[in-house]
């Protein structure tokens, strides 16, 4: 039920962001969802991309750091207070969120959420058992 | 003035006959009473007596600061502890430094030779030095305090760091002399303007500065800012620690080495041939006192010449120019050592896989600043940006805690540290000196 998201260590540098997304469209992958998370001096960027394995060897290629992580796609309903019913069940089930980003869909009733959790088996086990829709990586990449 | 007119005054000849005789009975005593020494002798086929005359000294081996850490830590004393009674230490590879002994007699002639540099700096019984050398295992604080006292001086012990409170001291006790780094004391100066207190106004009028190196440039900043005349001193603790050569204010051109107690030499750094008078090589040093940790034909990695030209002072003994740079690549950071291997061995502890670093050595307001890169590969890379910092924080306090240096550290992507012929380029030193 996890997908996968890749990271990437890069430094605050001018242009830098460009030249990921570069390599990436030289590829020929997209982007599915991103966020940035910074210091003064580096940042890490968070993808979702179509096809990991692809985005992975040329990221590498072009010479930088990148690992994969384990994250959790929700569907959130569309509606005020959607996103505080899921926040509210996992904290009281003691789950903790590293970080969270907003994954973009063309359509549909749901917003999509990004989850990266500190036990994402017992998220996962919460959100599903709360009738929660976790969407799959397969299915995510092609959205 | 001179301190010691006898023997810093003494004929070319007469100083040399003295350094042969000590040279010789230095000899017999490491060699009854160091196995290292012993053995080294013994394996290049030499005994102290084949040595008949001073240069006979090229068939000796070296010592370099390799063999002093292979016998840490007492391993290099030519005497029993009991009769040890002061041990110094400089900053060494993980938990290894290099360690030195001296007896109640070496106390007394380190003493001696401080007085005399202190003197040929320009201070008298009657000043008082305000010693911003950092008192501790460091031999810059304690030696010329011991010096100071030695002379008659008053010596105020301030060490190093509290610079506002350095400021005060210096408007209300009015020391007429100040020792310390050449950086610190800029440092000083400028924080004295920041309390609204000049220099100028103070009564300084000689200031001794060292354990670090710098330039005529820095000198004539000082001295504008200080409105003092400013000398250079040089020492390392394992030759005896500050006063092995001194620069007499009243040349200020080159560093009088005292020769009745240190023999120097000038070699060829890579073939390890004695270079002749005049000429620039790596600087070594035996000791031809010294009874708690002699040193024979030690390497110091300090590069610069000798001048035998008589000088103005008076005083017959050999000067050293300035030190131009280093056979190896220590870095001396606000007066302490840094080696590149030591960083990295503080990095290997936090990763599997040694990370390619760089050291950064600027000076940001007359004071040195140290900043490791660190390229972050798979090893060390993680997906949450605190614990990244974390891990700058980690290894920022591991240098501090193994080398006494603060440091920023600064992680940068893979390939971004410069290679030169494949070969990482691990120091950027930036200091204009």
């Amino acid at each position: 039920m996890h997908a996968q998201q890749i990271s990437i260590f890069l430094e605050n540098k001018a242009g830098r962001l460009a030249e990921v997304t570069g390599i990436l469209a030289a590829a020929g992958v997209n982007i599915r969802a991103l966020a940035l998370a910074d210091t003064s001096d580096f940042g890490v960027l968070r993808l979702i991309v179509d096809d990991n394995q692809k985005a992975e060897n040329a990221l590498k290629q072009g010479g930088l750091t990148v690992s994969k992580t384990d994250v959790v796609a929700v569907a959130v309903d569309d509606r005020p207070g959607g996103l505080h019913h899921i926040l509210e069940l996992l904290q009281n089930a003691g789950i903790n969120v590293e970080y969270m980003y907003a994954f973009v869909q063309h359509s549909g009733a749901n917003a999509v959420m990004i989850f990266r959790f500190d036990q994402p088996d017992d998220a996962l086990k919460v959100l599903t058992a709360d009738g929660l829709k976790v969407i799959e990586g397969r299915r995510l990449y092609t959205m | 003035m001179i301190y010691d007119v006898e023997y810093e005054t003494m004929p070319r000849e007469a100083l040399e006959a003295i350094q042969l005789r000590r040279l010789k009975t230095t000899l017999e005593r490491v060699c009854a009473t160091v196995p290292f020494y012993r053995e080294r002798m013994a394996t290049a086929g030499i005994k102290p007596r084949d040595i008949q005359r001073l240069d006979d000294i090229r068939h000796i081996p070296f010592t370099t600061k390799q063999d002093l850490r292979d016998n840490y830590p007492f391993g290099m004393f030519a005497v029993p502890m009991d009769t040890v009674v002061r041990i110094h230490a400089s900053s060494g590879t993980t938990g290894q430094p290099t360690v030195v002994g001296y007896t109640a007699r070496d106390v007394n002639t380190w003493a001696t030779l401080m007085a005399r540099a202190l003197v040929a700096g320009g201070a008298t019984a009657n000043d008082i030095i305000h010693n911003a050398y950092g008192y501790g295992l460091f031999t810059g604080g304690l030696g010329v305090h011991y010096g100071a006292e030695k002379l008659g001086a008053s010596v105020i012990p301030v060490s190093g760091g509290n610079t506002r409170r350095q400021i005060l001291i210096m408007r209300d006790f009015k020391p007429t002399v100040i020792t310390a780094t050449p950086s610190y004391v800029l440092h000083l100066a400028e924080v004295a303007e920041e309390m609204g207190v000049s220099f100028k106004d103070l009564s300084f009028k000689f200031g001794i500065f060292g354990a670090e190196p710098w330039s005529e440039k820095m000198r004539q900043e000082i001295e504008r800012k200080l409105n003092i005349t400013a000398v250079d001193i040089y020492g390392l603790s394992e030759v005896i620690g500050p006063g092995v050569a001194i620069e007499c204010h009243e040349a200020k051109k080159g560093l009088h080495i005292f020769e009745d107690h240190f023999l120097p030499e000038i070699i060829d750094p890579a073939s390890g041939e004695v270079l002749p008078p005049g000429e620039t090589g790596e600087l070594v040093f035996t000791s031809l006192t010294k009874e708690a940790f002699p040193v024979i034909r030690y390497r110091t990695r300090d590069i610069t010449s000798l001048n035998p030209e008589p000088c103005v002072c008076g005083r017959t003994h050999v000067r050293m120019n300035r030190v131009s740079g280093r056979s190896d690549d220590m870095l001396i950071i606000r007066g302490v050592n840094v080696f590149p291997s030591q960083i990295e061995s503080i990095l290997m502890e936090t990763s599997e896989v040694a990370p390619h670093y760089q050291l950064v050595v600027d000076r940001e307001e007359n004071l040195d600043t140290l900043t490791v890169r660190v390229e972050v590969g798979e090893g060390l890379f993680s997906d949450e940006v605190r614990q990244l910092q974390a891990l700058e924080r980690q290894i920022s306090k591991n240098i501090k805690e193994t080398l006494g240096v603060s440091a920023k550290v600064k992680l940068v992507e893979p390939h971004t540290i410069q290679r030169s012929e494949g070969k990482a380029v691990r120091v950027i030193d930036n200091r204009k000196i």
